[in-house]
């Protein structure tokens, strides 16, 4: 049988979330909030966490229909605080700071990496331009809804903004031809120039007060650093060297932004600094240092000796550096190089909310939250575990028992194309 | 008191002892073997820097005891560019391609070999022990391989100074900016070319009266390839390059090790035919390009196929530079190769496809006492390597 499985055929599936409540009995919990549950309930309804709990101290709402997930595991939606899944675009060559540039213009919805994302239990992610810009532009937080548009994958903030951070990068990769920076030191100067301004408008803003007339001329590159300055948007800078961090770190003081350290290569050598400062990081784990110079020292125990200095850690996949559907791995290896198993699963779920500011949606299993969650074959930390199951907001957005979802999850033909996909169900049961 | 005493005699009798270094016992609750089934609560003894023989029960007396829950032979890493293409990634430290002509196999990778680079040492500490690694993809043909431990000093302590001939086919080996080759048919066109001049150069070569007596050291290299003296390493994707691969190897008679092969299972049963053998991509490698169809699931459908295939660490141009091959075989295992299959994969099965099946890859009397160490299943995230052996010497104690 030739299986054409469209995303219009996808949405009629369910793209509305059930109004009749899910209970699912039987499973492993881990919530994130609280303690591991052995024999636990979780129970969703209209997108929404009702309940989770050990069996018997959960009342299953009558007429719920019920799964049994004996033998499997729950988990919140992993959240990436840092990729570039559909195949998104930032700023381009003509300067090195544009903060005015939208990722939200870029992004493929229909790209394979969104549904490799999926497959690999990312529920919610900061989709980011690259770095090799001082800002390249604004990242946006995204729901992996399975939606047939950008719209559709927002998150729309209590103010009617769309949820997203600003991209910033130090060190050697935005560093090249007029105009861009040619040391680091231009690169912070450069900087501090475009915050002067900010700071300039912002206060041109104010005294114009309610008199429009006084209001400066609209500038797109201004109005977003103004965001920046006002803690509404935060800062995700890209950072490797420890002198660059501590860069980082001393605009963040001198202009009040708010800031998460990301990639960090040296972060372990200055991880008091970096306490000090109440600053989160976003870390990747990656399988040797080096590649590129500023990674020379990178530590695989960087996330043990950052969480032991009273750093927040959050990990990110980077993808394409490192392949979302290998997520899990980051946490995994950093329990192998010391950290403890619940700040690293901390670290893939509830540490990343909190580094996007939505640690009150995502991120938990607890009531009130978005229905956001994974059913796995097993243990999160075992290379034997699978993702079996991706749900958002009450909806099943990846289920590896389907013959397309499984070309997604392990690759094969045509699994990398952002074409529609054909499966021949025998081929693949073959 | 007097059992204190005692113990601190035993202790300074046991530092006094020198034998003792050349006689280790390395006790493991399992032991991997690979030339059997997995031994419960034996002792792989050493002396001398060889396998004495693999016993279950206790160690006898005048070793050195070391205990793992898990031993395995010392990994091979059946491909990589570990030692040529250096960990900073800076031109000083790229030497795996060589761009100034698109067939060059008289490069010897021994002339370019790092045995102190920094990657080399960070593999070795998950139990890499002997790797295959030399000129690497992305031009026609790149160079010669080599095959060495990962604690040698020098390139000259090669096990093999030249392994194979490394050539790459499809889009990685176009030349661009209008040079050659800038299409698939001038590759083959230009390999034939050259290998047709071999076969002339073998046959005068045979015939004394007609000997040429100047040398050619590109053509020399291709003589060994008519000549079946060295295998060609085709690194290629695509299906159809994959079968223009075994038609030239055919037309040539050449020995030939397929490597990467992200479109195997498409071409499945005329790999098989073949007889030729795979080293398949990393696990984990980014599927894009040529490789843009590979999957996880491939390692256990070349098993299933009874293809012989190893694994590999492959070629990084970015982060991370290099690929474990450890982690890559757990890939497999996790999806759809059997746990024995993908632990032969980086050892006994690697060490008969590389020819180095007499010295390395299995645990067994005679055999160089490489060995690896783990607190664990050697393929789960969390578990430790505790220690690595080579030639008899520990070279890691490290839990890494």
């Amino acid at each position: 049988m030739r299986l054409a499985i469209s995303l219009g055929v996808l949405l009629a599936c369910g793209l509305s979330a059930q109004t009749t409540p899910v209970a699912f009995t039987g499973a492993h919990i881990i919530p994130i909030a609280g303690n591991e549950i052995s024999n636990g309930v979780l129970v969703v309804q209209n997108g929404k966490i009702v309940a989770v709990g050990a069996a018997g101290s959960v009342t299953i709402p009558a007429g719920a229909k019920r799964v049994d997930a004996t033998g499997k595991v729950i988990m919140p939606g992993i959240v990436d605080s840092h990729s570039h899944i559909g195949s998104v675009e930032g700023g381009d060559g003509s300067a090195p700071i544009q903060p005015e540039v939208r990722v939200l213009d870029a992004v493929n919805v229909r790209a394979t990496t969104m549904q490799k994302a999926r497959s690999g239990g990312v529920t919610t992610v900061n989709v980011m331009p690259g770095s090799g810009h001082l800002s390249s532009g604004q990242t946006l937080y995204l729901k992996l809804r399975q939606g047939n548009t950008i719209d559709d994958l927002l998150i729309k903030l209590p103010d009617g903004r769309i949820a997203g951070g600003l991209k910033m990068a130090n060190g050697t990769n935005p560093r090249r031809a007029a105009p861009f920076p040619g040391t680091r030191a231009k690169s912070a100067a450069l900087v501090r120039e475009q915050f002067i301004k900010a700071q300039e408008y912002k206060a041109k803003i104010a005294a114009a007060g309610a008199d429009a007339s006084k209001l400066p001329a609209r500038d797109l590159k201004l109005e977003t650093l103004v965001e920046v300055l006002d803690g509404k948007r935060v800062v995700q800078f890209h950072t490797h060297r420890h002198d660059d961090i501590l860069t980082v770190l001393r605009l963040a003081n001198e202009f009040k932004f708010r800031v998460v350290l990301h990639h960090v290569s040296d972060g372990w050598m200055v991880a008091d600094e970096i306490a000090k400062a109440k600053v989160p990081v976003s870390l990747i784990v990656v399988d040797s240092p080096g590649g590129k110079l500023e990674a020379k020292d990178m530590n695989i125990a960087s996330g043990a000796i950052l969480d032991k200095a009273g750093v927040m850690v959050g990990f990110h996949t980077d993808d394409g550096v490192t392949d979302s559907r290998l997520f899990l791995r980051e946490a995994a290896l950093s329990v192998r190089a010391g950290m403890s198993r619940e700040k690293a699963l901390y670290g893939m779920t509830m540490a990343n909310a909190r580094i996007l500011d939505l640690d009150a949606r995502v991120g938990t299993l607890e009531a009130g939250k978005d229905a956001d969650f994974l059913l796995m074959s097993g243990d999160p930390l075992s290379v034997y575990s699978h993702v079996l199951e991706t749900w958002v907001e009450g909806v099943k957005v990846f289920d590896r028992s389907d013959p397309k979802d499984h070309l997604l999850a392990v690759g094969g033909y045509g699994a990398s194309r952002n074409d529609e996909i054909y499966v021949d169900e025998c081929e693949v049961e073959r | 008191m007097r059992g204190g005493a005692l113990k601190r005699i035993l202790v300074l009798l046991a530092a006094l002892a020198p034998v003792a270094s050349a006689q280790i016992a390395i006790q493991g609750e399992t032991v991997y073997t690979m030339a059997g089934a997995p031994l419960k609560n034996a002792v792989v003894l050493v002396r001398d820097g060889k396998i004495e023989r693999v016993t279950t029960g206790a160690a006898p007396a005048g070793y050195k005891v070391m205990k793992a829950k898990v031993v395995t032979p010392g990994l091979i890493d059946a491909h990589a560019v570990l030692g040529l293409s250096g960990y900073l990634n800076q031109p000083q430290d790229q030497d795996q391609i060589e761009n100034s002509a698109p067939m060059q196999p008289e490069l010897r990778a021994i002339d370019a070999f790092d045995p102190k680079e920094r990657l080399i040492e960070w593999v070795r500490g998950f139990g890499v022990t002997t790797i295959h690694t030399g000129h690497g993809q992305g031009i026609l043909i790149s160079g010669q391989t080599m095959i060495i431990k990962t604690n040698a000093e020098t390139a000259d302590q090669a096990m093999v100074p030249a392994a194979m001939i490394a050539a790459t086919l499809g889009n990685d080996a176009r030349a661009g900016q209008g040079k050659s080759p800038g299409t698939r048919s001038k590759m083959i066109a230009m390999l034939r070319a050259e290998l047709i001049k071999a076969q002339e150069a073998a046959k005068k070569a045979s015939d004394k009266d007609k000997k040429d007596t100047a040398r050619d050291l590109r053509l020399e290299a291709f003589v060994k390839l008519v000549n079946r003296e060295m295998p060609l390493l085709i690194t290629v994707h695509k299906d159809n390059d994959i079968l223009t691969a075994l038609r030239l190897a055919k037309e040539f008679n050449l020995k030939v090790v397929l490597d990467g092969v992200a479109d195997a299972p498409e071409v499945l049963a005329q790999i098989k035919a073949s007889g030729y053998p795979v080293i398949l991509h990393p696990t984990m490698q980014r599927s894009s390009g040529d490789a843009e169809n590979l999957s996880m699931e491939t390692a256990g459908k070349l098993a299933a196929a009874g293809v012989p295939f190893a694994l590999q660490s492959g070629f990084e141009g970015y982060v991370p530079k290099t690929r474990v091959v450890l982690w890559e075989a757990a890939i497999a295992a996790a999806n759809g190769l059997a746990a024995d299959k993908a632990l032969g994969s980086i050892t006994i099965d690697a060490a008969r496809l590389l020819g180095v099946e007499k010295r390395v890859g299995s645990l067994e009397a005679g055999k160089d006492a490489d060995l690896a160490m783990y607190d664990g299943d050697p393929f789960e995230y969390t578990t430790h390597c505790v220690g690595v052996l080579i030639d008899g010497k520990v070279v890691s104690e490290t839990a890494r």
